[in-house]
């Protein structure tokens, strides 16, 4: 069985200057949020909104609408086909965000004591590993389950 | 304080947004959306706060990062839930759970960070 992840350099022409700008905004307001909350309140505090999901309404947002708009050139209906992918993107989200809580895990315990480029280095591969392997790992129980069912109907 | 302020945000929007292109260079939808939670914040403040208040400070806030991760989970998942099951409307939808997230990181943080 494999699992292919199909890399598409187009979806940059789709992208629009002005979506990149938003995301670019609210990236901004949070981070230096985040930063204005651990002065005031501590660390503690002010580490919660490292993880704080700023921009995920905007680009879930922009991803129903990239989906809405396919389906419009197409002639069909596409509102519920546009709430679809943007679960979809939640659906991965999910999975990225346990990867973030691998990143914060391996951030906290090593920033003291060893180099800070090679601990956010370091760090920021643990995101991507525990992210993709869960992603491939649903997406392989889900494509066996699927031809299970799919094989037992034939029979 | 000005200069720190726009040096976050400069910094800080451009590493998410740099994330959130390179989730659209991927056609599965679900694997674009590991980019949604990818450490952009995190890896803005880490770099900053590394430099202005050292690694103690930062890694007292990698360890409530945790927490917000958590919490964002849960709200990954209930946003998930009520798109596919409910189809309401994206935006309305994602930005009422928000309060999923504040409830869940404060109270992750209440019972086991403070």
């Amino acid at each position: 069985m494999s699992i292919h992840v199909t890399f598409d350099p187009r979806g940059f022409r789709r992208t629009q200057w002005r979506e990149i700008g938003v995301r670019f905004l609210f990236g901004g307001i949070v981070t230096v949020t985040t930063g204005l909350i651990a002065k005031e309140w501590g660390p503690g505090l002010g580490g919660l909104f490292m993880a704080f999901p700023a921009i995920f309404p905007a680009a879930a947002t922009l991803v129903a609408k990239h989906e809405d708009e396919e389906m419009e050139r197409a002639g069909l209906q596409g509102a519920r086909r546009a709430s679809a992918a943007a679960a979809l993107d939640a659906r991965g989200a999910a999975m990225g965000a346990v990867g973030l809580m691998v990143f914060g895990a391996v951030a906290w315990k090593l920033l003291p004591t060893q180099c800070t480029t090679s601990v956010l280095i370091g760090a920021l591969l643990a995101w991507f590993l525990v992210a993709v392997t869960l992603w491939w790992m649903r997406k392989a129980v889900r494509t066996s389950t699927w031809r299970r069912k799919h094989y037992q109907r034939k029979i | 304080m000005f200069h720190e302020i726009v040096y976050r945000f400069l910094v800080g929007g451009a590493i998410v947004s740099g994330f959130s292109v390179l989730g659209g260079l991927f056609k599965q939808r679900s694997f674009a959306g590991l980019f949604a939670a990818a450490p952009s914040v995190a890896l803005a403040t880490l770099s900053l706060t590394l430099a202005r208040q050292g690694a103690h400070f930062a890694s007292l806030e990698s360890r409530s990062m945790i927490a917000g991760a958590a919490a964002f989970v849960v709200y990954a998942c209930a946003v998930t839930l009520i798109l596919a099951r409910y189809r309401t409307k994206t935006l309305a939808t994602t930005s009422a759970l928000l309060v999923v997230w504040v409830a869940t990181s404060l109270g992750l943080w209440l019972v086991f960070l403070r």
